[in-house]
């Protein structure tokens, strides 16, 4: 199958979740009372919301990740011709992993990779 | 690869085909097709989640001395569909204080991300539905949107168990997406390919991690350990830590929208064991040992799809074993394990395998 073959698979994933939903949905009891729609805290009462602000680190992650995959992207067509080029791909593969190489030993430096 | 003795399904594809031309209108043959494709797929998911969630639980059980399921059906075998029927008729239940739109939307989102890799899988010669010529990066493109329904559904849910997993998970699996993207990487350089086909073509005489020497080797390691974490499962498994988080990003989903989180991480552990299986094992090729010319046609004889399945089963029970052998890692060992090591061994290991595709020490 060629490219359309995407669309398949994305109805194809919306028509499982839509139809179990729906199936659920017939044959599901429907008693809800404002207890059951309480946020789940272990028993307790719930204390406030959740959507507060939340630690850094995770974005700090994340930021390393997406400078980090932006890269990874560059190094994919290289890796594909790779045994075509030679050399020439392997010198530039090596500059190019020092900047990368330099570029985490920066960030270990600052100590983004540190939790704290 | 023709002209190999495997059992082929591409005949039998092209006859389905051909009869469905025959008999109907271009554009209802093509949407037959389309159904019959999407029946198989769906049907073939239902199946291998329920196959995988009782081995798992008979896996669990048997490290741990004890019988695990066996009271539904023989030895428990039917003990699956009976949960899935309960998770069924649950109710439906959404928190007062959730995001309604966004909580209903991320079970969604998660499953059809599953889908969309499990298209791409080589299961057999013929028996590919998308073959595209870049496919190991379509695969691990579309895996990594699961990640997307992870934070939303932990988000919506306004439960702080299910924030705290949810993030945990996102910091998670996007370091180790670097890993498993880098670790296949390094066959790619040998392979000189991203068709998943033709990757397993230049398997014929023997496959990569025979092939590839060391470096094949710590990109299979790497990608095992990546390919853990990346499905939430063993020692990665803080985004639903039961002991911390009672169930993590899902706590606030019950009946079917749980049931639906729990497709989607068994599918994805499935294909991430189908990657592995082919890019390091060679898909649904036989196990050949240079010129022993009896012993190869005696591999030749079981049929690729059995093959294929094996390494499969081979990858989820190692995934499996990792879960029951090593204690849960906390969050700051879980990054520093990614970033300290896993990627500068990385790039190393790229660097190594560039030499040796270089230097041409590969058979």
């Amino acid at each position: 199958m060629g490219n359309e073959a995407i669309i398949l698979f994305i109805i194809l994933g919306l028509v499982l979740v839509g139809g179990a939903f729906a199936m659920s949905y017939l044959v599901s009891p429907k008693n809800v009372t404002p207890l059951k729609e309480e946020t789940y805290e272990c028993g307790i009462e719930t204390m406030g919301s959740s959507w507060i602000q939340f630690k850094v680190g995770y974005y700090l992650f994340a930021m390393l990740f997406l400078i980090f995959d932006v890269e990874t992207i560059f190094i994919v067509p290289w890796a594909v011709v790779m045994k075509k080029v030679g050399l020439v791909a392997f010198i530039e593969i090596l500059i190019f992993f020092l900047i990368l190489g330099l570029g985490l030993l920066y960030a270990w430096k600052k100590r983004a990779l540190r939790w704290e | 690869m023709e002209e190999s003795g495997y059992f082929d399904f591409s005949p039998i594809v092209n006859n389905i085909h051909e009869s469905l031309a025959a008999s109907f209108s271009p554009g209802w043959a093509m949407a037959i097709a389309w159904a019959l494709i999407g029946i198989t797929l769906i049907l073939f998911a239902a199946l291998s989640v329920i196959i995988l969630v009782y081995v798992e639980r008979k896996v669990a059980a048997f490290f741990q001395v004890r019988l695990g399921p066996m009271r539904v059906g023989p030895w428990g075998l039917l003990q699956t569909v009976a949960d899935f029927i309960k998770l069924l008729m649950k109710e439906h239940i959404t928190s007062r204080n959730a995001d309604k739109f966004l909580f209903n939307l991320a079970p969604f989102i998660i499953v059809t991300a599953a889908f969309l890799g499990l298209g791409a899988i080589p299961f057999a010669l013929g028996l590919h539905i998308f073959d595209i010529n870049i496919g190991l990066f379509y695969i691990t493109a579309v895996s990594s949107v699961g990640v997307l329904g992870i934070l939303l559904g932990g988000w919506a849910g306004n439960n702080k168990y299910s924030l705290i997993g949810a993030l945990r998970s996102g910091a998670q699996i996007v370091s180790y997406e670097l890993s498993i993207t880098l670790s296949l990487l390094a066959v790619v350089v040998l392979a000189g390919s991203l068709q998943l086909s033709e990757i397993i073509a230049s398997q014929e005489n023997g496959w990569w991690i025979f092939k590839g020497h060391i470096s094949a080797w710590i990109a299979f390691v790497i990608f095992m350990i990546a390919g853990t974490a990346e499905t939430n499962r063993g020692p990665f498994d803080l985004a639903e830590a039961e002991s911390e988080l009672t169930a993590g990003f899902h706590t606030e989903y019950s009946g079917i929208k749980f049931a639906m989180f729990f497709l989607a991480e068994y599918l994805s552990l499935f294909i991430i064991a189908s990657v592995g299986a082919t890019v390091f094992f060679g898909g649904w090729l036989p196990f050949h040992i240079g010129t022993w010319q009896a012993f190869n046609h005696i591999m030749d004889y079981i049929p690729p799809i059995v093959w294929f399945f094996g390494k499969v089963a081979g990858i989820i029970g190692i995934i499996m074993w990792f879960k029951w052998t090593f204690p849960r890692l906390r969050i700051d060992q879980l990054l520093i394990l990614e970033w300290k090591y896993l990627l500068p061994i990385n790039l190393f290991n790229l660097i190594l395998v560039s030499f040796i595709a270089l230097m041409g020490w590969y058979f």
